[in-house]
């Protein structure tokens, strides 16, 4: 095996169980920082500052006992979670995460393997990655359709409703950038922005990457969106037959397209992995992608619930309008 | 060696996939297997090297099929099974050969090689998306703008026979208000 080849292996794998275990600790960030927003502690008991929390809701999760409804479809109802799951991290194939860099020769084993930046560096990537996460909504909506509860039928027609909303929105506000940099490769999205901060495309494109923010959300089911488990309305939604390590894939596969949409924004408008000056890129890519993360959560404290059909409206009525004009505004100006 | 082990495996599964479809009785697993047979069609293009069609694929199936399931959830119930009203298994059979008959006839020219030849030969210069640009913008313009009028056609027939009441919102109605309408 060449030197490429393990390179890709080793990052396939630093990917599945790194992201895994963010979505792990991302609930106790999560916990803690809606606490501290709203005057409360969060959790303390379990460990320092509650840390072993995580541990113990694992240990919950996966000994809980696993129950299928009688009426419901068995098959698609065990099918559904792992919908979820897969493409949430098949969309992390295509994401550019750090710099390519060579592992140095003195380890043994995988010394001198190269970790490209990509897993797959397919030249259409940004396309993919909102394809395979669009895909990753037929978890929740077989999900409610398999269970055989009203809830679950509510939650999966909200579904439908919320893709059919939001997906339009998504694919017209990156259209923005795309066609400024004229690739769909996210690797020369990183690259046209490599001369610092004022090189960055959003500057260039503000309402490009307010609106993929918002569509994001929606995608990523965030609080002002969440309409698909919103539990004051439908008990849980598509999740509400759900239980145990079903219920926990459901999770994992939320906040890994948490952390895709937060690489996405951080890589198409805020400058990807370069460095500025003398600070590496890495370690600013993960800065930012942890203040894209921190803005979710931040917007779950802040603001309430939408109703689906003001979800429909800002859609449909707000956000594409807009959307399409800033397409127009930009290729006028790309033409003068 | 990769490519062909790929290309059986989607092969086999798209084609299963899809007799599930037409063969089961149940709404759930006939709609999910054409998703899932929808989503593989696009590894053949990935096979062939066609990225942008692949994804093109991907996002414009997994957006339709998602609108059929909203219209499975409204007319039936999806857990249980079919009876579906046949009433003649004759006609049915009939229809169905001539109909394969005719597919068969038609797709036949494309299996003898001699018959195949590209209109519009590949560039090697231009990435996946230029090439279908290209195609699309010089070759086949004409064509490309009439179905964007039919689409556009479609859409604002779509929107004047579900558009009625848009203007009020349903969720903003008071109840009293709502009651004293069922009243009348």
């Amino acid at each position: 095996m060449d030197a490429l080849m393990i390179g890709t292996i080793i990052k396939i794998l630093i990917i599945l169980l790194i992201v895994s275990a963010i979505a792990g600790f991302g609930t106790y960030i999560e916990r803690k920082v809606l606490a501290f927003m709203q005057r409360r502690l969060g959790p303390m008991h379990v460990g320092p500052f509650g840390l072993l929390q995580i541990a113990a809701d694992g240990i919950k999760l996966f000994t809980k006992e696993d129950i299928i409804p009688q009426n419901a479809n068995k098959f698609i109802f065990s099918l559904a979670p792992t919908i979820t799951a897969a493409t949430a991290f098949i969309a992390m194939a295509a994401l550019p995460l750090f710099p390519t860099f060579t592992i140095p020769e003195a380890l043994p084993l995988i010394g001198g393997a190269i970790v490209p930046s990509v897993i797959a560096d397919i030249n259409i990537g940004i396309l993919f990655i909102l394809g395979t996460m669009a895909a990753g909504l037929y978890g929740p909506l077989l999900a409610g359709m398999a269970q055989s509860n009203k809830w679950g039928i509510l939650g999966s027609a909200r579904t439908a409703v919320q893709f059919l909303s939001y997906e339009v929105v998504t694919g017209l506000s990156v259209l923005a950038p795309i066609m400024l940099v004229g690739s769909l490769s996210l690797i020369d999205f990183n690259d046209a922005q490599i001369g610092g901060i004022g090189s960055w495309l959003i500057w260039q494109q503000p309402v490009a990457f307010i609106l993929f923010l918002i569509a994001g959300f929606a995608e990523t089911n965030r609080t002002p969106f969440d309409l698909l488990e919103h539990e004051a309305e439908i008990i849980s939604g598509y999740v509400t037959e759900y239980s145990g390590l079903r219920w926990g894939m459901f999770f994992i596969g939320e906040y890994t397209n948490m952390v895709t949409i937060s690489i996405i924004a951080a890589v198409v408008f805020c400058g990807g992995y370069n460095d500025i000056g003398f600070v590496s890129g890495w370690l600013l890519f993960i800065l930012k992608v942890v203040f894209f993360f921190f803005l979710m959560l931040w917007v779950r404290a802040a603001w309430p619930h939408v109703r689906p059909d003001q979800m429909m409206w800002l859609c449909w009525k707000v956000l594409m309008p807009l959307a399409v004009v800033n397409v127009v505004i930009t290729g006028i100006i790309i033409m003068l | 060696m990769f490519e062909q082990i790929a290309f059986y495996i989607f092969s086999v599964l798209t084609i299963g996939l899809f007799l599930v479809t037409v063969f089961s009785k149940n709404v759930l697993y006939a709609m999910t297997s054409l998703a899932s047979g929808m989503v593989l069609i696009a590894g053949f293009f990935f096979l062939v090297g066609a990225d942008f069609l692949g994804v093109v694929q991907l996002i414009v199936y997994v957006g339709a099929v998602m609108a059929l399931y909203a219209f499975g959830m409204m007319f039936f119930n999806v857990t249980k099974d079919l009876k579906e009203k046949t009433t003649s298994n004759i006609w049915v059979m009939i229809v169905g050969v001539s109909v394969a008959l005719l597919m068969t006839l038609m797709f036949g020219g494309v299996v003898n090689p001699e018959a195949i030849y590209a209109s519009l030969p590949i560039n090697s210069n231009m990435t996946n998306p230029q090439a279908v640009g290209m195609a699309l913008f010089t070759k086949y313009l004409v064509p490309f703008e009439v179905a964007a009028i039919m689409l556009l056609i479609a859409m604002i027939g779509g929107i004047i026979l579900a558009g009625k009441k848009m203007d009020t919102s349903l969720t903003n109605i008071e109840d009293e208000e709502l009651q004293r309408k069922d009243v009348k």
